[in-house]
């Protein structure tokens, strides 16, 4: 037979604000244990919860992203259950009315364009994290994480593929980054991933019985993990079993899921409004001043870039990968009046490269768009090659003179006097004759010999562009 | 010196005819000589006797308030930095909070002098001040009655002069109830008006701090104090706060007074009746005039306030969990057994019944059948109290059925318990401000007469008692042994 | 209405409250006569009324994002059962 998968994402991201969602304390990762807990989020008693404007803000923000409805009525409601590392024995959410109503995000696999589904975006308080490193067979309970404000999307049942579930999740991931609604940092748990996964054959419209995969942390493991999953079932199936509606692990070392029993024994959650906080109205003045915030969103500027750019696929994926890198080839263009395939090749070329080398990001590099501006303004008016700008651009990387000191330093400015590459060419002609025969008698090849001669000759100050022309005359 | 208001204590303090640490001291000395009234879980002594020096210095550099250097003493709900906090509860028997309540902050900057921690129904789940795990209080005016709950240890301590004046909480009645069992005036302000940051929550959407004193001017002073903004409680309501004292004073001829005619009912004891009906022929002479008003679904508040309260409770007591403060049971075998074992051991019986009734009611198949029906009829029954909020000016009628049974007598029977609310709940779920003023006294113990009001209108509610207290003295009779 | 003693270990283990055993008919009978209480609000009609959570009409106040909160761990943990290197324990947690 032959199987359909059938996947949805609930996506939790940590927003990027500087206090918690309802205290004071701040959200700044890796802190000592507990330093960043306050009364609210130990949930100690008599103290209250108070709602964080920026969390707010950044939500609509989302949902104006993805087009959704934005509530203009929406609650916080209580979860309760259990568990050492949610203090208050409920998690603030939203359960009813959450504040991002239907929306969508469009992506692309293999060329082909697929809309999927946001149901949608709720605010909620993160849990802390419990340490199960050996304290005399104990577990530590650390409580910094907890009230930081997280953004559940949810997707609708759209995805058919591993490969569509990672598209949309990378698509999310970007979005948010370019919102500024969140880090990203998948390491730190800023950008993590429940995806639920079913089966059914194909053609049939009713769903299978789903599987929850729980905090998959990269999207290697997202594909990994779902890919696993959707065997299992369709093994589990065919070999007359049936799935169990259940949360799932992903044992990223085994390669494979494993049920969570602990996680099922109560799943009664008793939502209700909670009752320490009231309704939120997002008004139209709200939502109208979020809007003006609203950035140029990734599908948008890739479009501009190809057509005010003219540059290909491949770099316009790269630059608009994320808005710093974006803003920094754009101020680069601007500055050095350079050609902007020229600044797209040196950005996604060799800066990215020095980048990567040093693990750096864009918005922490050493050469700042001004210095590369500088850099290539003097390829453009034709100071320097290319090639002797690569070797700038080392000096610069190392240090902090701007490319003219460097040129002026090392004397490293072109010679465009036409006399001084006549009399270097004309000595370069008369001291090898026998080339001089063979590109003459249709040897075409020998031509690079004289470049690299008169290029020697010269210490590569010479343009290129000029030798090649003079050359060629002269051998004429 | 102990029977003494405010007003005068203060006139006292700052003629010089007595210090605020001889004051403190001869509340510290009652407090002594009838503990075995049982109203307080923690005396403050020395603590209390700093403050005094303080607030002495203070009266001398002429920096008074009239609440500086006066001795009260807060209901044990109320977080104190430094000083144990244990909502009446074994749960909490350890606790020292690292906060002040925002009322307790307010009353520390007016100067006033705290003289310790009142006994309360074990987290303000009772009716008679016998789920405490500090024991019953008793009612001075009968030592083998309740003083009412949950508010009963500062109820009593007032009536039996061991405090100026006392906070207290109200989430069904836990103000009213036990001041008008002990002869006090409470007041219950409007949900909103007074902060609940640091005010270990029962049921959050109805708790409400008030004043529990001698007299609505005493009270009038303590709300002054207490009511206002605080920016750490989403549910504090940013309204200016009136001066309660200035309107003490103003004729009340013309008066709108609605008697709700299910206030009367089966039910009610005929003797408590006739206090009530004594009380309203006051007002008569006073120029008010007397309307019934009709409460339709009133019967229905205990219904469902027993399904809203104990729902907020179920989820606001998950916190106690013996992992972060707290009791924790001994040597829990896994993390399951340290929950049940530290939370089973730690609450007692009422509590477990709220929540288990809560947990019931919030589970999945039973949430709109209880939860979303309570909701519903709580609003019926507050657009009952809007509609006669609209015809006359205030509600009155009695704040309980009885007077103060006793100990003992009801604690069996928690549904019977639960009923003797009736007066009282549906204040709360409608969020309403109401009082309870003493008026009589029934086989030697007090009745209290219900006032409520719109919302906020707490300086018409103490100006409406205060004119009753101008030509009546209930609210100065003393129990004997405590004169 | 009326609670089982097995409805009354149900919810207690929700609540993760242990109840002694011998109090587990008391606490179903109560539990009872309370439901008992609870389906006289069944006789109102209240259809297309808005459930009431609160008990005004307001709306949720915003907080500026400023960390206002110092590091009091060691206040904090002072009144807590069993702390080790800045953690709070409790018994092994499985997954």
């Amino acid at each position: 037979m032959e199987w359909e998968a059938v996947i949805g994402l609930e996506i939790h991201t940590q927003l990027a604000t500087k206090s918690k969602i309802f205290s004071g304390a701040s959200t700044a990762y890796g802190a000592e244990p507990n330093t960043q807990a306050c009364a609210v989020d130990l949930g100690l008693p008599g103290v209250l919860p108070v709602l964080n404007e920026e969390a707010v803000r950044m939500a609509v923000l989302f949902g104006l992203a993805i087009e959704a409805e934005i509530a203009p009525y929406s609650i916080f409601a209580r979860k309760n259950y259990f568990y050492p590392d949610l203090p208050k024995g409920y998690q603030i959410s939203q359960f009813e009315l959450p504040i991002v109503g239907l929306g969508h995000l469009d992506i692309d696999v293999d060329g082909v364009k697929k809309r999927i589904g946001v149901t949608r975006a709720h605010l909620e308080e993160d849990a802390g994290k419990s340490l199960h490193e050996d304290f005399h067979g104990l577990t530590g309970i650390d409580l910094n994480r907890a009230g930081t404000p997280l953004l559940e999307i949810v997707s609708e049942p759209d995805m058919r593929s591993a490969k569509e579930a990672v598209a949309y999740m990378r698509k999310l991931h970007e979005l948010v980054r370019y919102l500024g609604i969140c880090d990203g940092n998948m390491q730190e748990g800023s950008f993590r991933c429940d995806a639920n996964v079913s089966v059914r054959p194909k053609g049939q419209q009713a769903f299978g019985t789903r599987a929850e995969i729980k905090n998959i942390n990269s999207f290697k493991f997202v594909e990994k993990a779902i890919n696993y999953e959707i065997e299992r079932q369709i093994d589990l199936i065919e070999s007359g079993g049936a799935v169990v509606q259940e949360t799932r692990l992903y044992d990223a070392a085994k390669d494979q899921t494993r049920s969570m029993r602990s996680k099922e024994e109560a799943n009664d959650y008793r939502y209700f409004p909670d009752p320490d906080l009231l309704p939120v109205v997002v008004d139209e003045a709200f939502k109208a001043q979020v809007k003006t915030t609203m950035p140029e969103l990734p599908d948008a500027k890739k479009q501009r870039f190809k057509e005010q750019y003219g540059l290909d696929e491949e770099s316009t994926a790269i630059l608009t990968s994320s808005r710093p890198l974006a803003d920094y080839f754009e101020i680069v263009v601007k500055e050095s009046a350079c050609e902007a395939r020229i600044c797209a090749n040196w950005v996604t070329g060799d800066l990215l490269a020095a980048l990567n080398r040093s693990g750096l990001e864009i918005s922490d590099s050493p050469v700042s768009h001004e210095r590369l501006a500088g850099l290539l303004a003097r390829i453009s008016d034709d100071t320097i090659s290319g090639k002797i700008a690569k070797q700038v651009f080392e000096e610069m990387w190392q240090g902090t003179a701007s490319a003219d000191e460097i040129i002026e330093a090392k004397g490293l400015k072109q010679i465009t006097d036409t006399g001084a590459i006549e009399a270097i060419i004309d000595k370069i002609i008369a001291d090898n004759p026998g080339q001089v025969e063979q590109y003459r008698s249709g040897k075409d090849k020998v031509f690079g010999f004289f470049v690299g001669q008169v290029m020697k000759e010269m210490q590569g100050k010479a343009n290129p562009g000029e030798v090649n022309k003079m050359l060629k005359d002269k051998l004429k | 010196m102990h029977n003494k208001s405010i007003a005068e204590l203060a006139r006292g303090l700052r003629s010089g005819e007595f210090s605020s640490v001889e004051l403190t001291q001869a509340f510290l000395d009652r407090i002594k000589r009838h503990s075995s009234l049982n109203c307080y879980v923690t005396v403050t002594e020395d603590l209390a006797l700093q403050e005094a020096k303080a607030a002495d210095d203070r009266i001398a550099e002429g920096d008074a308030t009239l609440l500086t250097g006066i001795p009260v003493a807060q209901k044990d709900i109320f977080c104190t930095q430094g000083v144990k906090t244990t909502c009446g509860s074994k749960m909490l028997d350890n606790f020292i909070a690292p906060y002040n309540a925002t009322v307790v902050d307010k009353f520390n900057q007016a100067g006033a002098v705290m003289l310790g921690k009142l006994n309360m129904d074990e987290f303000a789940m009772g009716s008679s001040n016998e789920t405490s795990y500090y024991g019953a209080v008793r009612n001075p005016w009968d030592l083998n009655a309740i003083p009412g709950g949950s508010s009963g240890g500062s109820a009593a301590a007032v009536a039996a002069g061991l405090t100026v004046c006392a906070t207290g909480t109200d989430t069904g009645g836990s103000i009213r109830q036990p001041a008008a069992h002990c002869g006090i005036t409470g007041l219950k302000p409007t949900y909103g008006r007074v902060s609940r940051y640091g005010m270990i929550a029962y049921a959050s959407s109805l708790d409400q701090g008030g004043p529990m004193a001698h007299s609505a001017e005493d009270a009038a002073i303590m709300l002054q104090v207490m009511a206002g903004f605080d920016e750490r409680d989403s549910t504090s309501v940013d309204l200016p706060v009136p001066d309660y004292r200035a309107g003490l004073n103003n004729p009340i001829e013309g008066l709108k007074i609605g008697l709700p005619k299910e206030f009367f009912g089966d039910g009610l004891n005929s003797d408590v009746a006739a206090v009530i009906e004594s009380a309203v022929n006051e007002y008569r002479k006073l120029g008010a005039h007397i309307k019934e008003v009709s409460m339709p679904n009133l019967k229905l508040a205990i219904p469902a306030y027993y399904v809203i309260a104990p729902a907020e409770c179920s989820a606001n007591l998950s916190r106690f969990d013996g992992v972060r403060y707290g009791y924790r049971c001994a040597n829990p075998v896994d993390l399951t057994d340290l929950y049940v074992r530290s939370r089973g051991e730690g609450f007692g019986k009422e509590v477990k019944r709220r929540i288990l009734m809560g947990t019931y009611a919030l589970s999945a198949g039973y949430y709109d059948a209880y939860y979303i029906k309570a909701q519903k009829v709580r609003r019926l029954i507050s657009e009952d109290f809007k509609k006669a909020l609209s015809e006359v000016d205030v509600i009155m009628g009695p704040v309980a059925p009885s007077t103060a049974f006793g100990i003992g007598e009801k604690i069996g029977n928690p549904i019977e318990m639960y009923l003797s609310d009736i007066y009282t709940i549906a204040i709360n779920l409608a969020g309403l401000p109401a009082m309870s003023v003493p008026a009589g006294i029934v086989g030697g113990k007090p009745v209290g007469l219900q006032i409520i009001g719109n919302y906020f209108a707490e300086d018409r509610l103490l100006n409406i008692a205060h004119q009753y207290q101008q030509i009546t003295d209930w609210h100065q009779q003393s129990p004997k042994g405590f004169e | 209405m009326s609670l089982t003693t097995d409805d009354v270990k149900k919810i207690a283990h929700l609540a993760r409250l242990g109840i002694d055993e011998p109090d587990i008919d008391s606490y179903a009978r109560d539990l009872s006569g309370m439901l008992d209480l609870m389906t006289q609000m069944s006789e109102l009609n209240t259809d297309g009324v808005i459930p009431m959570a609160h008990p005004m009409d307001q709306v949720q106040r915003l907080r500026p994002d400023i960390v206002t909160e110092q590091d009091n761990r060691e206040q904090f943990q002072a009144i807590a059962p069993q702390v080790e290197a800045g953690l709070y324990l409790v018994p092994k947690v499985i997954e």
